[in-house]
C-alpha cells in the first residue's frame, strides 16, 4: 500500500489536533460546572456539618482558591494523566482515572454490543427497503425507521423489561452478571475475561446479560441506519455502474452486492462514526435503565454529588473515544475507497 | 436465412406522474450481420431507449410491446437468465459517458475478471490474461490493470468500456454516444477505433449519435427518430444525398458548413411524448406542414429501393 505513510502521518497529525480540542472541552466543562447549582461540599454533608468542619474541608479539597488557580491546577493533573482525586460522597478521595478505568470496561461492552444490534438490524432492514422501494415491506420499515428513532430509550428498554424478564422471564432484567462471583478482572470485560478464564459458563451469563441492554439501545440507534442505507442504496441502484454492469450482464444478486451495497455503505460508515456520540448518550439512559455499572451511571451519581474532577474526567475520556472512533471511521474509509487521499 | 436483428413494431413506455410518456412507437428496423447502422436524432427522441430496450435493460415498470428478433430469438420474451448470458457475450453496448460507468470501488481488472466469470466457466488467471489481451488491444498498458477508474482520463475510460464491450467477443455492440462527452482528439481515437472494429472484424455496430458527420463517416445505413417514431430509413448515401424527411433535412442543414459559415436550426423543439402532436408529430416544426400533415399520420413507405420515409410528401423530395 503505498499510502501508509501518509496514512500514519495523518492519523499523527489528527491526534496531535484533538488536544486543543480537548482543553477547549475541558474548559466549557469546568466552567459550565460552576455556573450551574450546586455545591459539593453541601453534597457531600447533605448541608447537616458544622460551618468550620465545611471550612476546613473547602480548603482540603482546594475549593477556596481562586477560580483560575483551580483550572490551572485542573488542567495540570490532566495533562499529568491523573484526571484528579474525587470529591464526591461516593468515591471521595479515589483517583478519578482509577474509578472511570473501573466502570469503562462496562460501557464498552454494552456500546460494542448495541452497535452490533444498530448495525445487523439496521443494515439488513436497510437493504431490504432500498432494494423493495414502496412494496409493503419497504413502508412498514420505513415506519420503523421513524418510529423506533423517536422512542425514548429508557420507555423502550422497560417495555422490553416487562415482556422479556418479567413475563416470559427470558432474560435478566438488570446487572452484568449473576450466579456467582464475576469474572476475574483482567479487561474488564466480562465477555472477555470470561473467555480468557476458559469459563464458558461465565461467558454465556455475561452475555445473557447483556442482550437485555444492548437490544434496546442498538433498536434506537438502528432506525438511524435503515434510513440512512435505505436513501444510499435509491442513490446507487440508480447509479450509471450499476446499469453498465446489468449491461455487461453480471448477476443481479452480485450487481446489489458489490455495486450498490459497498457504494452506499461509504457514507453510511461516516455516519456511524458521528452516531457514536449519540451511542454514549444513550449509554446514560440504558446503563440507568438497567443498574448497569458503567460509565453513564458515573456520571450521573458524579452531577448528583456536584463531583467535579469525575464529571470532567468523565466528559474527557468520552471525548477522547470518540476522537479516536473517527481517527478510526476515517481510516476505514480510506481502505474502503481508493479515492480518498491523506 | 434468419435476420440478424429484427425490430418488429416495438413500443416503449415509461410511466410517469403526468401520465405514460411514449418514448418509443411501432419501430421497424431491420438490421444485417456485418452492418453498421446509425441511429440519430436529436435529444429526448428514444435513441437511447431504443438501445436499452434491445439489451433488456430499460427500468423496471417500463412498458414494452412488439418484438426484437435477434438470431431468430424474440428478446423481449427472454427468460431473466438468458437475457443475462446474452448480454455483452452476444450484445454489448458502450454508454455516452464513460466517467460514471465503471464501479469507482473496484480495479478495472476485476471488472473485466467478474464480466468473464460471469459468462464463462474460465479460471481467474485466464480470466486475468484475457482482461490483459483486451485492454492492450485497446492501447492501455498492462501495468495499469491493478488501477482504479478514477486514475484514468476521459478517454482512457471510453477505451476501457470498449475493452469490456469487446472482451467477450460479441456479434452486435451498440454504441451509444460513445463519443459526446469527449474531446475532439479523444473523439477521432475512439472513432477510429470503431472503424477497426468495423473493418478488421466486421463487427455489426449500431451507433446511436446526434452527430451527423460521425453517421457520414463509418455507418452504412442509418435511421432517424424523430419523437419516439422512425421518420426515415436508408442507406447512408441516399440519406445524406437525397433526405426524404423534412426532419432530416433540418438535420443536415443544422451542420455548421466551413465555407458559407452559415447555421441552420430547426425551429422549435421536440414534442412531449405523454401528449403528441396529432398526425404528422414533426407537423408543428415542419416549413411544408400542410393541413393533412395535422389530420393524418403519414405511414412509413419505401420511395425508393431501401430508402424509406414517413412523410405525406416524400416523393416531392425524390
Amino acid at each position: 500500500m503505498p499510502k501508509a505513510g501518509s496514512l500514519w502521518a495523518y492519523a499523527a497529525t489528527r491526534l496531535f489536533l484533538s488536544l486543543p480540542m480537548l482543553l477547549i472541552l475541558l474548559t466549557i466543562v469546568f466552567t459550565v460546572l460552576r455556573i450551574v447549582p450546586g455545591d459539593p461540599i453541601a453534597a457531600l454533608f447533605a448541608g447537616r456539618a458544622p460551618p468550620d468542619v465545611v471550612a476546613a474541608t473547602r480548603h482540603r479539597l482546594g475549593l477556596d482558591l481562586p477560580i483560575w488557580q483551580q483550572y490551572v491546577n485542573y488542567v495540570v493533573q490532566v495533562f499529568t494523566g491523573s484526571l484528579g482525586t474525587s470529591i464526591g460522597a461516593s468515591y471521595h478521595g479515589k483517583s478519578v482515572l482509577f474509578i472511570i478505568m473501573d466502570k469503562l470496561p462496562a460501557t464498552i461492552e454494552l456500546t460494542v454490543g448495541a452497535m452490533l444490534v444498530a448495525s445487523i438490524v439496521g443494515l439488513s432492514t436497510g437493504v431490504i427497503s432500498g432494494t423493495r422501494r414502496d412494496k409493503p415491506s419497504d413502508i412498514a420499515l420505513r415506519l420503523y425507521g421513524t418510529i423506533i428513532f423517536v422512542v425514548p430509550i429508557f420507555w423502550l428498554g422497560q417495555i422490553l423489561q416487562l415482556i422479556f424478564a418479567v413475563d416470559l422471564r427470558l432474560f435478566p432484567a438488570q446487572l452484568r452478571f449473576s450466579g456467582g462471583p464475576p469474572p476475574l478482572m483482567i479487561t474488564g470485560l466480562y465477555t472477555l475475561d470470561s473467555l480468557l478464564e476458559g469459563n464458558l459458563g461465565s461467558f454465556l451469563v455475561s452475555i445473557w446479560h447483556l442482550v437485555l441492554p444492548s437490544l434496546t439501545l442498538g433498536l434506537v440507534l438502528s432506525g438511524f441506519f435503515t434510513k440512512t442505507v435505505r436513501a444510499n442504496l435509491l442513490r446507487t441502484v440508480k447509479a450509471d455502474y450499476v446499469e453498465a454492469a446489468r449491461a455487461r450482464g453480471i448477476p443481479e444478486n452480485k450487481i446489489v452486492s458489490r455495486y450498490a451495497f459497498k457504494n452506499a455503505l461509504i457514507p453510511v460508515i461516516t455516519v456511524l462514526g458521528l452516531q457514536f456520540a449519540i451511542l454514549f448518550a444513550g449509554a446514560v439512559l440504558t446503563e440507568r435503565t438497567f443498574t448497569w455499572d458503567g460509565m453513564g451511571t458515573l456520571l450521573l451519581t458524579a452531577i448528583n454529588e456536584a463531583d467535579y474532577p469525575m464529571v470532567e474526567g468523565v466528559i474527557v475520556v468520552y471525548a477522547l473515544i470518540i476522537v479516536l472512533v473517527s481517527l478510526v471511521i476515517d481510516v476505514i474509509n480510506g481502505l474502503i475507497d481508493p479515492r480518498v487521499r491523506y | 436465412m434468419e435476420t440478424f436483428l429484427k425490430i418488429d413494431d416495438l413500443s416503449v413506455g415509461y410511466w410517469t406522474r403526468r401520465g405514460k410518456v411514449g418514448a418509443l412507437v411501432g419501430i421497424r428496423l431491420e438490421m444485417s450481420e456485418g452492418e453498421t447502422l446509425g441511429i440519430v436524432g436529436e435529444t429526448g427522441c428514444g435513441k437511447s431507449t431504443l438501445g436499452k430496450a434491445i439489451l433488456g435493460i430499460l427500468p423496471p415498470l417500463t412498458e414494452i410491446q412488439g418484438h426484437i428478433f435477434f438470431r431468430g430469438r424474440d428478446l423481449p420474451r427472454l427468460g431473466l437468465e438468458e437475457y443475462r448470458r446474452l448480454r455483452a457475450k452476444e450484445i454489448a453496448l458502450i454508454f455516452q459517458d464513460p466517467m460514471t460507468r465503471l464501479n469507482p470501488l473496484m480495479r478495472i481488472e476485476n471488472h473485466f475478471v467478474e464480466e468473464i466469470l460471469a459468462h464463462e466457466s474460465v479460471s481467474k488467471a485466464e480470466a486475468r490474461s484475457r482482461a490483459r489481451e483486451a485492454l492492450l488491444s485497446m492501447g492501455i498498458h498492462e501495468s495499469r490493470i491493478r488501477n482504479y477508474p478514477h486514475e484514468f482520463s476521459g478517454g482512457m475510460r471510453q477505451r476501457i468500456m470498449i475493452a469490456l464491450a469487446l472482451v467477450l467477443k460479441p456479434s452486435l455492440l451498440i454504441a451509444d454516444e460513445p463519443t459526446t462527452s469527449l474531446d475532439v482528439i479523444v473523439e477521432s481515437q475512439i472513432l477510429e477505433i470503431l472503424q477497426d472494429l468495423k473493418r478488421v472484424y466486421h463487427m455489426s455496430l449500431q451507433l446511436i449519435t446526434h452527430n451527423m458527420g460521425i453517421v457520414a463517416e463509418i455507418c452504412d445505413r442509418v435511421a432517424v427518430l424523430y419523437a419516439g417514431k422512425l421518420v426515415e430509413l436508408g442507406s447512408a448515401h441516399d440519406v445524406f444525398h437525397k433526405p426524404l424527411h423534412p426532419y432530416t433535412q433540418g438535420l443536415l442543414a443544422s451542420i455548421i458548413h466551413l465555407d458559407t459559415k452559415e447555421l441552420h436550426s430547426i425551429e422549435g423543439s421536440p414534442p412531449d411524448l405523454i401528449s403528441p402532436p396529432s398526425g404528422c408529430r414533426f407537423h408543428p416544426r415542419c416549413p411544408y406542414a400542410q393541413q393533412i400533415c395535422v389530420e393524418k399520420e403519414p405511414p412509413l413507405v419505401e420511395f425508393q429501393k431501401g430508402h424509406l420515409a414517413a412523410c405525406h410528401f416524400g416523393d416531392t423530395f425524390l
